[in-house]
């Protein structure tokens, strides 16, 4: 039973790591005054990127590059519309995610003619493993050693480097000159115009950043989670990253608790595959893959506590006196 | 004369900015002494937010330049205006309200990469700033649970922090209560003895004669004209600032105050959370009688007026009008109590009075849409309405008189005619009026006076509530001030005084009465 429960645990960092990666990224952007609906596009993007790349160039660090590299390109395609032109934010973000589901497919078919995938990503082309010293030593201590070497150990430096962010997040919009401007942009940009600080400069870098973030996560879905590009690959990461943002409150550390809850349910309803429970029969995968939008749901309904976003968040900054 | 070897604080030279077709400012030439509080004053749309703006970097000027202490500065952004040493505090205000005091005062002049030591460098500084003014606050205080007057405080001290040697006010005192008001000229007074010089903006001639050392006057974008305060008085001002003589006071003869039309028997309502906004109002309502309301906003003026005009439900208590009892268990909506007689002038006009994207002739019949008068079988007599929205037009002077234009895009004053015009037409027994001239200027501010009163003396019952105390006194039989939903206090317009009114509005009357006893 408690092998299990590490099992699933351990299952649930690998699955929760995307979605720490795009929450995080979605939290720069809204707190920043952003709506980011198209995170999804943008992991999706840059999975199609990385995988492409690493298998070209041969690295799965080069890879990371362009997939951060494709993603920045559409957060800034996103800034364009939203912060220069005061397009709507919606809008916009779907736009990204269409363009990109159709546009990784026959890129991909026009480049590898493989059907609208990579080729298989092997070696120095993926991010592999992480085994920490002595885990295999350690492996037979009772419950440490199950922890140390099957939790703990064994995962590739993405995963470490999400659950780095959360912390380096929380400084840096709580800590930092930065931060403090990020936070009073998405409440009211009219005090950080008249403060003496660029608006649309600041809605920029917020952008960059979440741009890098969803990058890392696209990369680690198509050259550290998989083994290549798949059509559709993100499955809807993207919109439970921005769901986990919204049950998280727009905090980095409850946002990190969300992220991994619904990493966890993932990996229960994985596990729960064709399994009949008895009494009940067999439960179908579906209602416990919907429970993270049920959750998120009830939570703007109001039942769980109160879920208030930044004040100034999706509304077009337009400089004028009110 | 000023000494000609002392530069000016701040000087204008011939600032021109046009927008469109709007020439919003032109040639405008200033002069402000150091350590003096300089007042502009002129009506809405006049010109005087475009030139503050200027100063303070919002927008560039077409033409012209500005000089701080005789040197000329190019003032391209609001960094611009900052390292010249202006600051400004906003009409609305400029705080992020979720973060603390000290958040918002360091906000742009954090003085390094990482926060924590501007913010312990803040904390001392901030101190020493309340101290030298007297501008005390809690720096650790959640912005917007503060009260208005502190988040002012606030601005204030964000403006001196950054070093500011020049304030600029834009109709600083709008959302405060006249002891509020009062604490924020004593404020500006030390201000001014530290050496700092305020341009105090405003349409309030009594602000402008009470505080400032010289007066300048703005009319249609253009600097009509430069005064020492002591050498002129209200009624110059106000000549100079719309062009001709205007009344202060409105004529009306006394009131003869008949039938009781409209009663209300403690009235109460409950809000969302549970909490009483409305405490157990009682008010009579006569025809022939004008009953101002006066309260701070805020103080349960807004739900009174949503409960008698039948946008919100009541939650306890009675209205009698035209022979019905109206209570919670029956109730009447916005347009059954049309159907009484009653007519409503929204708080709000942009948000309740109007649609700002219809056009004039269709913004004019709104809440009457259903009445025979406007509709056929199946569609609407456009032509009809459009017909009356021309008359109506001419006979209260709206201007464009254009029946198909956007109701956005007439200015406040001529939106608040078409809205008072829509519900007077109908001839009501009973007009609720919620602040009828805000956002409106002079000439139409008299204009829309003079058509109450006619209303009045046509029998009518009005209510008015207002924020204004000038135009609550000068309209007003009867005045009822409310403070925290409750009815604090009652009198006849012609015991008020504003002291009186802003003792009671800030329900402190009674203890200075006993405080000047003892």
């Amino acid at each position: 039973m408690f092998e299990t429960l590490i099992l699933m645990l351990d299952a649930t960092m690998r699955v929760s790591t995307p979605l720490i990666f795009a929450a995080l990224a979605g939290l720069f952007s809204e707190r920043a005054g952003i709506v980011d609906i198209g995170l999804e596009g943008k992991i999706l993007g840059s999975a199609f990127a990385a995988a492409a790349a690493a298998s070209i160039f041969g690295s799965a660090w080069i890879g990371l590059f362009f997939g951060i590299a494709a993603s920045i390109s559409l957060a800034m395609i996103h800034g364009f519309a939203c912060i220069t032109h005061r397009g709507d934010h919606i809008v916009s973000g779907v736009a990204i995610n269409t363009i990109v589901a159709g546009l990784t497919v026959t890129l991909s078919m026009y480049w590898f003619g493989m059907g609208g995938q990579t080729p298989t990503l092997s070696g120095d082309e993926r991010f592999l493993s992480i085994t920490f010293p002595f885990a295999d030593a350690l492996a037979d201590v009772p419950v440490i050693g199950l922890i140390y070497s099957e939790l703990l150990s064994g995962h590739n430096l993405l995963v470490y480097l999400a659950f780095a962010m959360v912390p380096f997040t929380y400084w840096v919009i709580y800590k930092t000159r930065f931060g403090l401007r990020l936070r009073a942009v998405g409440e009211n940009p009219h005090a950080v115009d008249t403060a003496g600080i660029s608006v649309a400069f600041l809605r920029y870098r917020a952008l960059i950043i979440c741009g890098i973030l969803c990058g890392i996560a696209g990369a680690y879905l198509s050259t550290a989670h998989n083994a290549g590009f798949l059509k559709d690959m993100s499955a809807g990461k993207g919109y439970m990253a921005l769901a986990a943002l919204i049950f998280g409150k727009w905090r980095p550390v409850p946002v990190l608790l969300a992220c991994l809850l619904f990493g966890f349910l993932d990996a229960v309803a994985i596990r729960m595959q064709g399994v009949v429970i008895p009494g009940i029969g067999e439960v179908p995968v579906q209602a416990i893959e919907v429970l993270p939008y049920v959750l998120t749901v009830l939570l703007l309904a109001g039942f769980i506590g109160k879920a208030i976003g930044p004040k100034a968040v999706g509304r077009p900054y337009v400089k004028e006196r009110a | 004369m000023t000494n000609k070897t002392t530069p000016y604080a701040i000087e204008l030279r011939d600032i021109s900015k046009r927008f469109g077709a709007v020439q919003a400012n032109k040639d405008i030439c200033l002069q402000v002494p150091a350590g003096s509080i300089h007042g502009i004053i002129g009506e809405n749309g006049a010109g005087k937010s475009t030139l503050m703006s200027i100063i303070y970097g919002f927008y560039e000027a077409d033409a012209g330049f500005i000089e701080v202490d005789g040197q000329r500065v190019g003032i391209h952004s609001s960094q611009d205006a900052i390292n010249a040493g202006i600051g400004m505090v906003h009409q609305h205000f400029m705080l992020v309200e979720n973060f603390t005091v000290l958040e918002n005062v360091i906000l742009g002049a954090e003085g390094g990469a990482l926060l924590k030591g501007g913010i312990d460098a803040a904390r001392v500084e901030l101190q020493r700033l309340a101290e030298e003014y007297s501008l005390d606050i809690d720096v650790d205080a959640i912005v917007e649970e503060l009260p208005v007057g502190l988040q002012q405080r606030v601005e204030i001290l964000k403006a001196l922090y950054r070093g500011a040697r020049i304030l600029i006010l834009d109709e600083p005192t709008g959302v405060l209560t006249p002891q509020e008001a009062d604490h924020l000229f004593r404020i500006l007074k030390a201000l001014k003895e530290q050496g700092v010089t305020v341009l105090l903006i405003t349409h309030k001639l009594r602000e402008i004669m009470a505080s400032t050392d010289n007066v300048s006057v703005m009319r249609q974008g253009q600097m009509v004209a430069h005064r020492e305060t002591v050498n002129t008085n209200k009624e110059e001002l106000a000549e100079l600032m719309v062009g001709k003589k205007v009344r202060l006071t409105v004529n009306k003869d006394d009131a003869t105050p008949s039938d009781v039309l409209l009663s209300a028997k403690a009235l109460s309502q409950f809000d969302e959370q549970g909490v009483k906004r409305l405490k157990d109002v009682n008010l009579e309502l006569r025809a022939g009688e004008i009953v101002g309301i006066a309260g701070v906003s805020g103080n349960g003026q807004s739900e009174l007026l949503n409960v008698l005009s039948g946008i919100e439900s009541m939650s306890e208590g009675e209205i009698h009008i035209a022979g019905e009892v109206i209570t919670a268990q029956n109730p009447k909506n916005a347009a059954q109590m049309r159907d009484l007689k009653m007519a409503h002038v929204p708080e709000d006009r942009h948000k309740m009075g109007l649609v700002t994207g219809f056009e004039a002739y269709e913004a004019a019949v709104l809440g009457y849409h259903n009445s025979e008068t406007y509709n056929g079988k199946v569609i609407m007599h456009r032509k009809v309405m459009i017909d009356e929205c021309k008359e109506r037009m001419a006979a209260w002077d709206v201007r464009p008189p254009n029946p198909h234009l956007k109701t956005a895009n007439f200015s406040g004053g001529n939106q608040q005619k078409i809205v008072i015009a829509r519900e007077v037409e109908q001839n009501p027994d009973i007009l609720l009026i919620g602040q009828p001239t805000r956002g409106v200027d002079i000439g139409a501010i008299e204009n829309i006076h003079e058509q109450i009163v006619k209303l009045r003396d046509a029998g009518k019952a009005i209510l008015l509530v207002s924020v204004e105390l000038d135009e609550i006194m000068a309209l007003s039989d009867r005045i009822i001030v409310m403070f925290d939903g409750a009815v604090v206090g009652e009198l006849d317009a012609k015991d008020a005084d504003e002291r009186t009114l802003g003792l009671m509005m800030a329900n402190a009357y009674n203890e200075e009465q006993e405080g000047e006893s003892a």
